[in-house]
């Protein structure tokens, strides 16, 4: 589903390697967490793998997409097929949440009837029933990342990204977030998740993928985490 | 199919709906806008109206050659076919003594004294040949063959031949003006065109800052760069839209102001009463040109700022 050959990232001098030759292989269905301190390069290399920058060399091939084949144009329908989602929600303050999800929607062309119908499904999968009309003002930081995570899977895409999406939340709203996404996995999308917290990554019992300085420094099933 | 139906309305929407909401940046790009399309639509009334007049003295404007009772018909009709052979020449028409008195006649059919007179004198006028140039300003031809002497034999002595020619001047003068009119109308058009497209480019930078978190969120979702860039495009069609139908509003108020308050017939060399048909007879060709060019600048403008605006390119 997601293969990483050799990836490597380089930007000026001041910066210099930030992913330093990563290989990576997750099959379809996977769950993983990669952990890492800040500065490891866990948000390069999702804004790799949803093609907001590209390698400096290496290849990375999602879903049968060859990105070195990749054309300009062919980028959306890219990320149409990926589901991110952000530390920092990335929701609109001026739109309701049933409008923040319906947003999604409109960029792939689905029809009114259709948003309709798949809204309250997917808001209901998030649990936040009864909440179509309010601001994303008027919840909380863990119903926030629950609405873009409903806005990331309407489009039932295959693989799920989530660059710390608990980054900013409280240890309650944290595991409600971290169930639904357990949840969306179980449905069969095969997820990606970035973390820093330890407590997490010790109870989920998944494949975790440690990086350091740009480097995976191991790749274990079932793993513990110690920061 | 159905898809690209249902974004492409989404679209035109999304650009309804922000030209609302901006309807303050809004104001100075329509503003200026209606200021360029006011200055095609007024050149291309003005010069409209001036070359009708131009066109309406030429056609007044003729040569007559005034004949002696000598002429015998064989020598008129010659100098008649000789006149017609010219290139120069648009048409030839002769005027007998009698027509000549009876036109006079006509023409002071109220002074009885002077009709009088002219009944007791017998006949006084004489013949003439009437000939209309092509273009009055090229009649060399016309003039060497009325110069020869076999004609100037046939002319009467004392009326000869002659030119119209102080209406000559009025024409070169209004071609003169019209000349001028659509060089600074050129000017006018490509000078506030380049203001508007600024001033759109302007609105558009600042419409796109004020929206940035939003294209960043729809570029991450995957929206295709028309999707982002079509309501901009969108929007700048609706300020050309509006500026249109406000300058040819401004243009009949005008006409209506000049024709009813102003009693004006005439403003200088500008035949109102001309200008004013002119604009309700073509009102619907008018009216598609204003928006065709309100469209145009709004759609090249906002095209050149989201391309400028709105990076599209990964690192």
């Amino acid at each position: 589903m997601i293969l990483l050959d050799r990836v490597t990232k380089t930007y000026n001098k001041d910066i210099g390697t930030v992913l330093d030759r990563v290989s990576l292989h997750v099959e379809p269905n996977e769950f993983v967490i990669i952990v890492g301190q800040s500065g490891a390069g866990k948000t390069t290399l999702m804004k790799l793998l949803t093609r907001e920058e590209r390698p400096t060399s290496g290849k990375i091939i999602i879903g049968g997409i060859d990105y070195d084949k990749l054309k300009d144009h062919e980028i959306p329908l890219l990320r149409r097929k990926i589901g991110v989602v952000f530390q920092d929600f990335k929701l609109l303050p001026n739109k309701t949440v049933f409008e923040n999800v319906s947003f999604a929607l409109e960029i792939v062309g689905m029809g009114h009837r259709e948003i309709q119908h798949t809204i309250p499904r997917v808001l209901d999968i998030v649990n936040l029933s009864g909440k179509e009309k309010r601001m994303p003002m008027e919840l909380s930081g863990g119903e926030r990342q629950r609405v873009a995570i409903a806005r990331a899977i309407a489009r039932q895409p295959k693989i799920l990204i989530a660059d710390e999406p608990t980054g900013n939340l409280d240890p309650k709203h944290a595991w409600d977030v971290i169930k639904i996404i357990e949840k969306i996995n179980q449905y069969g999308t095969t997820v990606l998740l970035t973390t820093h917290n330890q407590d997490i990554v010790n109870k989920l019992k998944r494949r975790v993928v440690t990086m350091e300085h740009g480097r995976i420094v191991s790749d274990r099933a079932n793993a513990k985490y110690n920061a | 199919m159905k898809r690209k139906i249902i974004t492409f309305r989404r679209i035109i929407s999304a650009g309804a709906i922000s030209f609302m909401r901006n309807a303050s940046l809004a104001v100075a790009a329509v503003a200026v806008m209606v200021v360029t399309l006011t200055i095609v639509l007024f050149s291309i009334v003005t010069s409209a109206t001036l070359n009708h007049t131009i066109s309406q003295i030429a056609d007044k404007i003729n040569i007559s050659i005034y004949l002696n009772d000598n002429v015998t018909n064989d020598q008129r009709t010659a100098l008649i076919g000789n006149l017609r052979q010219l290139r120069q020449v648009k048409s030839v028409e002769y005027i007998s003594k009698d027509q000549a008195l009876a036109e006079y006649k006509a023409a002071n059919a109220n002074n009885k004294d002077l009709l009088q007179a002219i009944n007791e004198t017998g006949n006084p006028l004489p013949a003439s040949i009437q000939v209309t140039p092509v273009d009055p300003s090229h009649i060399s031809q016309i003039q060497s063959l009325l110069n020869h002497p076999l004609t100037q034999a046939l002319e009467d002595p004392q009326a000869g031949t002659s030119y119209s020619g102080d209406r000559k001047a009025a024409i070169d003068k209004i071609a003169h003006a019209t000349n001028v009119l659509k060089q600074i109308g050129i000017a006018g058009v490509i000078l506030f065109t380049l203001v508007s497209m600024l001033i759109i480019f302007n609105t558009l930078q600042m419409a796109i800052f004020n929206r940035r978190d939003e294209i960043t969120i729809m570029r991450l979702l995957g929206a295709t760069t028309w999707y982002i860039r079509g309501p901009f495009v969108v929007e700048s069609i609706i300020y050309g839209i509006v500026s249109a139908l406000i300058s040819v509003t401004i243009i009949d108020l005008l006409f209506v102001v000049a024709s009813s308050t102003l009693q004006a017939s005439s403003l200088g060399l500008l035949d109102i009463g001309y200008a004013n048909n002119y604009f309700y007879n073509n009102f619907l060709i008018l009216l598609t040109v204003q928006l065709l060019a309100g469209i145009v600048i709004g759609a090249v403008s906002s095209i050149i700022a989201t391309r400028r605006y709105l990076k599209f390119k990964t690192k």
